[in-house]
């Protein structure tokens, strides 16, 4: 694999398959690991930051995982390459944007990837499609059983995993599944469901989005609480909380239909028609008018389009992955003028009409 | 419960205990978020260390400023101004500090579930850390000998493990 190869597929998360795949996009578990006999990341010299590197590259070089996981060099990468990986949610942002020796090892199927010396010195995220807690769990928990055989964590009895930062000691580990909740958005319900959340310890984060709003209305859930709780204990806590969200979200959608199809219908087909006739799209207003195809395409407004290809046009109207597809650096203009010339030919291509 | 910065109904719970005194802080949604205290429905932990610190001058704060980890250097008032810890080591040299924070941010302050298999006792992951920082400073000043003695020892000790 390398990363050319990664702009021909839309990824594990896009893939638009597994339970509930109509509201739920995907589950992510992470777990934040360090090695017990060095500073964290932060506190750690680029010596010792590139022997931190040289130990788990050797020992994740060693684990007996099929297919073998890839190990990317951050540094060596040009910032576009590591845009990429960020939009395909491999890496994290702060990881991209470090100094110092670091990388990520990446299954090929996009569903693993341990990311070394990011705020704490391991990393290890799974990825699956759709509702899929308990895969993801039984995925990471063998993952880090196998590191756990070669290196020595730093863990008390009393705290647990030991973490750069106080907000993830304990299990270390963040849980999240990502929603599109547009009904709930489009019904001015959200906060209300936020609310709700911050009231059980749930922390709710918008992708993408940049201030409080997400774009494309995705949203993330994933557990505030790390310390005192097992790990069962805040998958189960998540499990429970996200059948209701989608219970809300499937009313809402029942609601905007029932209530004013000829309307949903407007608005659906406009958004089809600006993506498939516009000449400038910046990546906010291209979320946007997805998540409005998105939705149509769910309550049958809108044929001869598939979920697996609004994925693909989510991803591929990412800066870098649009900069990759073109072949070129481009800027911010540059690109909003070949986004809207991207999304006119692949759209013509399925030759995919209002219904 | 009234905000405690205007009379709007408080969402926003914070509770902490230092020095066996607690401290409670009620907030309506809209102040917490002024105050910067959450930030898109996330805590937002630096600034929740700063109102918290804000809150209590006074001796504790003297006590904790004069914290410092014997393995990684790192002092309370970094940990504070940056929000990260230093070393696995600082849990405990800053447990004083810690206890309410962690209390506050997960309402527990012992830890429940998975333990690895293989681990090692307190006491030598520090060893380990302090030997560590002396190859860092041996390296840094070019004593090329003294950083391959220090480097042996590591390799013993992480042997013997
Ligand atoms: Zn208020
Ligand atoms: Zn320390």
């Amino acid at each position: 694999m390398n990363l050319e190869t990664l702009t021909r597929s839309s990824g594990e998360w896009l893939r638009g398959t597994g339970p509930e795949s109509d509201i739920v996009i995907s589950t992510r578990i992470r777990l934040a690991r360090n090695l017990a006999a060095f500073p964290f990341t932060n506190r750690a010299s680029a010596h010792q930051k590139g022997e931190i590197e040289a130990i788990l590259r050797d020992r994740i070089s060693k684990l007996d995982i099929h297919p073998k996981l890839i190990y990317v060099n951050i540094p060596g990468l040009s910032p576009l390459d590591r845009q990429l990986l960020v939009e395909r949610q491999l890496i994290s942002r702060e990881l991209a944007a470090a100094e110092g020796p670091r990388g990520v090892a990446l299954g090929p199927q996009e569903t693993v990837s341990l990311m070394v010396n990011e705020e704490d010195h391991l990393r290890l995220q799974v990825m699956r499609s759709g509702l899929a807690l308990d895969e993801a769990w039984q995925d990471i928990d063998k993952v880090d059983d196998l590191i756990e055989q070669r290196v020595t964590y730093a863990f008390s009895e009393e705290f647990g995993y030991l973490t750069a930062c106080p907000t993830n000691v304990g299990t270390g580990m963040r849980a999240s599944v990502m929603l599109h909740l547009p009904a709930l958005v489009l019904t001015k319900q959200i906060e209300k469901v936020f609310r709700a959340l911050q009231k059980i310890n749930l922390a709710v984060r918008g992708l993408y989005g940049e201030g409080s709003r997400a774009s494309g209305d995705f949203y993330q859930i994933s557990n505030q609480v790390t310390l005192g709780k097992s790990e069962t204990t805040i998958l189960n806590e998540i499990r429970e909380v996200i059948p209701q969200i989608i219970n809300y979200e499937r009313q809402a959608r029942a609601v905007l239909v029932q209530g004013n199809r000829q309307a949903l219908q407007d608005k659906v087909w406009r958004a089809f028609g600006t993506l498939r006739n516009a000449t400038i799209m910046t990546s906010e207003e291209t979320m946007d008018l997805l998540s409005s195809v998105r939705l149509g395409i769910n309550l049958g407004l809108l044929e001869d389009l598939s979920i697996p290809t609004v994925n693909e046009l989510f991803i591929n109207t990412q800066p870098a992955h649009l900069q990759k597809l073109m072949g070129t650096e481009l800027d911010g203009e540059e690109r909003n003028a070949a986004r809207a010339r991207y999304l006119r030919t692949r759209l013509r291509e399925i030759g995919a009409q209002p219904n | 419960m009234k905000c405690q910065y205007c009379s709007n109904p408080a969402t926003v719970h914070l509770t902490d205990i230092v020095n066996k005194q607690k401290r409670e802080l009620h907030l309506c949604q809209e102040c917490a978020e002024k105050h910067q205290l959450i930030q898109q429905h996330q805590l937002n932990l630096p600034a929740i260390l700063h109102a918290m610190i804000g809150q209590y001058v006074g001796a504790m704060s003297d006590e904790l400023a004069r914290l410092a980890c014997p393995a990684c250097g790192m002092r309370y008032m970094e940990f504070r101004a940056e929000g990260r810890l230093g070393c696995p080591h600082d849990y405990n040299v800053f447990r004083v500090g810690l206890g309410p924070l962690l209390e506050r941010i997960h309402r527990a302050s012992r830890h429940v579930g998975k333990v690895p298999r293989h681990r090692v006792d307190v006491g030598r992951q520090v060893e380990l850390v302090e030997l560590r920082q002396k190859l860092r400073r041996a390296i840094e000043a070019e004593a090329y000998e003294e950083a391959a003695q220090v480097r042996d020892l590591i390799r013993q000790k992480e042997a013997t493990g």
